[in-house]
């Protein structure tokens, strides 16, 4: 068994992370998962929320909004709209993100609304966190 | 022959307009760095993204409801035309070069009998895109307001595009922009963005049919890929996702070039106002020293003379 897991996040303007590490814990839209080295291929969309990454005894805990988790014989790789170091989240910003939301999603009915729903919930866990 | 002030005033005009082009050939050398550097920041997120459609499109090979963005809806009769050019000149032929290569698209594409509607991004290629095709153009966007370039830019106008295909009113959307190679070379290039497949380095003329099948396969070592939620529902997020970002690597790409263009531009006009400078001075110097021995000649004939 191979003891690392080589992990990647993405964000559209820049690649937050890459390296190998023990296990990530990813917020899938399904619910949690736990990624640990040679997982089977896996394809899963992510939910508004926090990726741990377990690396050497230490944890980092990245912001994510929106994206994909990949995971294949080569490793696991997070495709994020919105990426950000979890200490790096401004409140001020999330706050208006929330705002927003709450807005938007008094205009959705259906399916949207379940999404923004889920947007809503992870963007307000992390404000609490 | 001019004037010896006239020369004067000449050569000092031409070194303030070489100062300009010096300044703006450093301003651009700047801004190209960034843009470099932003365009190579946002590769791995586009590569990734390809791969894991590349990836899904396999797996839904045969499936038969196949999204229409993935595979086409099966016509081909309006295409749309993203351009993307710059908003500002002085950068050489950089928008010229796009224009042109957009004009040969709406040429070959009319000539086939299809309709063709043109989404313009930035002030230059509609200012010389209008001029010709005004009642093709369906859409301006200015990015003169944004003073930095980020993923929500993009982002507004993929949006835009799904809409667009969602209500039908195209049927193949090709993205136009140039490719920045290196400083010299930047290669205007049109792009299929939907039906997704085409785009992906699959040379297919007829979209919607067999591009499907001919999608290579990734390598598992035989594993079955698990999809959370369903391939289509997966799908349904990710083939929008990757228009915004096509279109966003298209602007950063877009970016380096026009910078990379600029400089070698205002790199030529100040090699060009040098040289002018150094005619210009040897022309003042000719016609000073002309005058001097025209004058020594009037005295020394004037002494004789007496």
């Amino acid at each position: 068994m191979a003891d690392k897991l080589t992990f990647s996040l993405v964000s559209p303007e820049a690649e937050l992370f890459s390296g190998e590490v023990d296990q990530v814990d990813v917020p899938g839209s399904e619910g949690d998962l736990g990624i640990l080295p040679d997982h089977s291929p896996l394809m899963a969309a992510i939910r508004t929320g926090a990726i741990t990454v377990y690396a050497d005894g230490a944890q980092t805990q990245y912001f994510v909004q929106g994206g994909f988790a990949d995971v294949t014989p080569d490793g696991l790789t997070v495709l994020a709209e919105k990426a950000a170091l979890l200490s790096d989240v401004d409140a001020e910003i999330l706050q208006a993100d929330i705002d927003s939301a709450t807005k938007a999603l008094a205009e959705l009915d259906g399916e949207a609304a379940l999404a923004m729903q889920q947007n809503l919930d992870g963007l307000k866990a992390v404000a609490g966190a | 022959m001019a004037s010896l002030k006239e020369l004067q005033n000449r050569i000092k005009s031409v070194k303030n307009t070489q100062k300009i082009t010096k300044a703006m050939q450093m301003v651009a050398a700047a801004k190209l760095r960034k843009a470099q550097d932003a365009a190579e920041k946002s590769r791995p997120y586009s590569d990734r993204i390809s791969a894991v459609i590349l990836n899904l499109a396999n797996s839904m090979t045969g499936a038969g409801d196949a999204p229409e963005l993935l595979v086409g809806n099966g016509k081909s009769q309006t295409v749309l035309l993203v351009i993307a050019t710059a908003d500002r000149g002085l950068c050489g032929g950089f928008n010229t070069n796009i224009v042109r290569k957009a004009r040969e698209e709406i040429v070959a594409l009319e000539g086939a009998g299809k309709t063709v509607k043109l989404f313009l991004i930035g002030k230059k290629g509609y200012d010389q895109l209008n001029r010709l095709y005004d009642d093709r153009v369906v859409e301006y966007i200015s990015l003169k307001e944004e003073r930095k370039l980020h993923a929500g830019i993009a982002q507004r106008i993929g949006e835009q595009i799904t809409a667009m295909f969602e209500r039908g009113e195209f049927d193949i959307c090709k993205l136009v922009f140039s490719e920045f190679e290196n400083v010299m070379t930047q290669n205007p290039t049109a792009r299929t963005l939907i039906p997704a497949i085409a785009g992906m380095g699959i040379e297919d003329d007829t979209p919607g049919e067999h591009a499907a099948d001919q999608v290579f396969a990734p390598d598992l070592n035989g594993a079955i890929y698990t999809y959370e939620p369903d391939e289509a529902g997966i799908l349904r997020v990710l083939l929008p996702r990757n228009i915004n970002t096509q279109v966003f690597t298209a602007l950063l790409e877009n970016q380096a070039g026009e910078m990379g263009s600029k400089m070698a531009a205002m790199d030529n006009a100040t090699r060009n106002a040098g040289d002018m400078i150094d005619k210009l001075t040897l022309t003042f110097n000719r016609t000073r020293q002309a005058r001097i021995t025209s004058e020594l000649i009037e005295i020394i004939s004037g002494a004789e003379a007496l």
